[in-house]
């Protein structure tokens, strides 16, 4: 595994002058991609989101990998498609090197529009890592409500109001629903931690077969945080337990980083416009549930783990 | 050894497919086009294609996989009807827009609801901007045939679009038919090795696929598709006379049925041709100068050729086995613009028959002739556009 220091000086796949919002941390991901994958050609699949978008306004491209996208539901089918056809050139001699294959999407072409798609690709057992960048809404046509919204965020299409405190109901847990495919390796990470990011894509890579990793990407209009305070929010986000970081290898959950103090969620959710609302007295069920939520999911996770030890025959 | 075989249309379509040995096939099952795909999986299973088979989820995932296959730089095929083919709709038109070379088989059926199994040409017809090639066939060897060529034109260069090639639900799909089986090495000899353009899977020349394209470009390249649909006629053209050079049979952009001499004629398409025939042999027996143009390539739509094939007929009725709501006939839209220049213009009339497979029988195409020949005779054409064979029309 190649250090920090190591893997800068290595070509990045992804060349300056796209353009991704100021601030936006998605890049730290993209650089990353064919620095931490030596000895694979990488050939990258997006699902139309920002990133999408914001690398590739013809004639001009961002990338130095083959890069395709074909539209915003389908990355994992699109993707299934290259990788198969990898497989049949590949059996009939016409290509010798080893390929691996990245699909990346947003949470909205992900947790919602591209669910069916990535099931779809992940359960048949392609050998593709596919990325998801959780920022929490559809940030490309300008911050709507996914799935992955957190309760009581103000979207574009869940604004606060007088009836309202935001979105309503808690976010799903799609890292889960991807570890229920059975497939050998799921991830969460986030795009503050460049070190665990590049040790579970070089997993990810290196296993042959299917692989997902839910990766917490902070938006910076989306949340409403300045541009300087991606990395930062992305750090409090795990710190105070809202993203776990955690992997599921063979159906087997470890826990990768545990807080060392307990942050209560309301500080994570005092730097972001999207929740500044929640802090009105009134509104402090809300916060207590949002609470109560990471309590429970990360209570959860920390007894998968202990219960994967348990059938590993670990602990009794 | 080239055969006759007594095979179903879908029958024929997974020998074709066998034949072919395309290196990537995904598929989804949809009625009446299932039996192509699981036949072509036994195929898979017997070790009697190299194909990798994708068993998707859905049709839209059928396509997005074609076009992820096609893009990575091979030959890609696969089959739907329907409901099927509604599903892929946004891929559609990506797939020709990224100059995919994909060939798919669609067996016409119709659009729900209410739901229906049977021919229609709504789903094919609703595409038909989305800028597929599409061939259409009135039995069991034409459809085979149009399968053989299909490669051949899709990959041309100055081409590289994708290929529906259709046929009727259950009339052609299900119906055993006598036909020519040719020999495999002939067939792959004909259809040769694929040649990949700006391939995915080329990591030494990288290539971006599925860039934004805005007001500076988007309109360069869907001329520049328009045109590649233009070019395809020419190699349908010479794809055509080569697949006769070869196996002898001919085809051309239609087929002109007795029309020579013709003063009244019907313009139809798919499996309802034989029974116009049939019906223009009785007739002309008897001395009426009855013919057929029976349409196969519908995009591109040969415009000019029609207009010539039909010059000096009196009046065209043309049969649409679907329905534009609130507007007239996909097929009467066309013939009638091809008509338009025309020095003597005929008489152009509309008559939507068959939605959902309802039955259109010797019987009714006799009652077709004798409607023109009514209005031939009076000079006006009672209803431009009106339904056969409907309760309260």
């Amino acid at each position: 595994m190649p250090s920090l220091q190591e893997m800068a000086t290595k070509e990045s796949a992804f060349a300056g002058g796209h353009r991704m919002c100021a601030g936006c941390p998605v890049p730290i991901l993209t650089k990353m991609l064919t620095r931490v994958t030596d000895g694979y050609e990488i050939v990258a699949g997006n699902a139309t989101c920002c990133l999408e978008v914001a690398s590739s306004i013809f004639p001009y491209s961002a990338w130095k990998i083959p890069w395709i996208h074909t539209a915003f539901e389908n990355a994992g089918a699109s993707m299934s498609g290259v990788e198969t056809m990898y497989r049949a050139l590949k059996k009939k001699g016409k290509i010798t090197k080893p390929y691996k294959f990245i699909a990346i999407g947003g949470d909205g072409g992900t947790y919602d529009i591209g669910l069916q798609s990535l099931s779809g690709a992940m359960e048949r057992g392609h050998d593709l890592v596919y990325i998801c960048y959780d920022n929490g809404a559809y940030m490309n046509t300008g911050v709507q409500r996914s799935s992955a919204t957190p309760l009581g965020a103000t979207t574009t299409t869940t604004p606060a109001g007088e009836r309202s405190f935001g979105r309503q109901g808690n976010r799903k847990d799609l890292s889960r629903i991807m570890v229920a495919h059975n497939i050998g390796y799921v991830a969460q990470a986030s795009i503050h931690d460049p070190v665990d990011l590049s040790e579970k894509l070089k997993k990810a890579i290196d296993l042959d077969g299917p692989a997902f990793i839910n990766l917490l990407s902070p938006c910076v209009p989306g949340w409403k945080i300045g541009p300087d305070m991606a990395v930062e929010v992305a750090r409090l986000g795990v710190e105070c337990r809202y993203w776990p970081l955690y992997e599921v290898i063979d159906g087997a959950y470890k826990v990768n980083y545990e807080p060392k103090k307990k942050v209560p969620v309301k500080e994570w959710m005092a730097l972001q416009g999207r929740f500044r609302h929640l802090l009105k007295p009134e509104y402090a069920e809300v916060v207590d549930a949002f609470q109560k939520e990471v309590d429970r999911n990360w209570h959860w996770i920390v007894k998968q783990e202990e219960l994967s030890e348990v059938l590993a025959g670990r602990v009794n | 050894m080239s055969k006759i075989v007594a095979i179903t249309g879908a029958g024929a379509m997974s020998e074709c497919m066998r034949q072919i040995n395309p290196d990537v096939v995904p598929a989804f099952p949809i009625t009446p086009s299932t039996q192509v795909i699981e036949d072509f999986s036994q195929f898979v299973a017997d070790g009697r294609v190299d194909t990798e088979m994708i068993t998707v989820e859905s049709e839209h995932s059928a396509m997005s996989a074609c076009i992820g296959a096609a893009a990575a730089g091979g030959r890609v095929m696969t089959a739907t009807s329907s409901a099927g083919m509604a599903l892929m709709w946004e891929m559609l038109y990506i797939a020709a827009s990224m100059r995919q070379p994909i060939v798919m088989t669609l067996i016409n059926r119709a659009l729900s609801a209410p739901i229906n199994i049977h021919a229609d040409h709504g789903d094919s017809m609703g595409a038909r901007d989305a800028g597929w090639i599409q061939l259409y066939a009135e039995n069991n060897q034409e459809a085979y045939d149009n399968l053989i060529m299909a490669p051949r034109i899709a990959e041309a260069m100055n081409v590289r679009l994708p290929v529906m090639v259709c046929m009727d639900g259950f009339i052609i799909s299900h119906c055993v038919q006598t036909m020519q089986l040719e020999d495999d090495d002939r067939v792959k000899a004909f259809i040769g090795e694929f040649a990949s353009t700006y391939p995915v899977l080329d990591t030494d020349h990288p290539a971006t696929w599925g860039a934004l394209d805005l007001q500076d470009y988007y309109m360069e390249h869907k001329r520049a598709l328009h045109m590649a649909m233009k070019n395809s006629k020419t190699v349908i053209q010479n794809v055509s006379a080569e697949f006769a050079d070869v196996f002898g049979r001919k085809y051309d952009l239609f087929e002109s049925y007795r029309l020579d001499d013709a003063d009244r004629v019907i313009v139809a398409i798919n499996s309802v041709a034989g029974e116009i025939k049939e019906v223009i042999d009785e007739r002309r027996d008897a001395g009426d100068r009855v013919g057929l143009l029976k349409i196969r390539v519908f995009r591109p739509f040969p415009y000019a050729e029609i207009a010539a094939a039909l010059e000096g007929v009196k009046i065209v009725t043309v049969l649409d086995r679907s329905e534009s709501m609130g507007g007239y006939g996909p097929l009467f839209c066309e013939i009638r613009a091809a008509l338009f220049d025309a020095p003597e213009r005929p008489l152009v009339y509309s008559r939507t028959f068959g939605l959902g497979g309802r039955e259109l029988f010797m019987a009714d195409i006799h009652d077709i002739f004798e409607e023109n020949k009514r209005y031939l005779e009076t000079g006006t054409v009672e209803k431009t556009a009106d339904y056969l064979k409907v309760r309260g029309g």
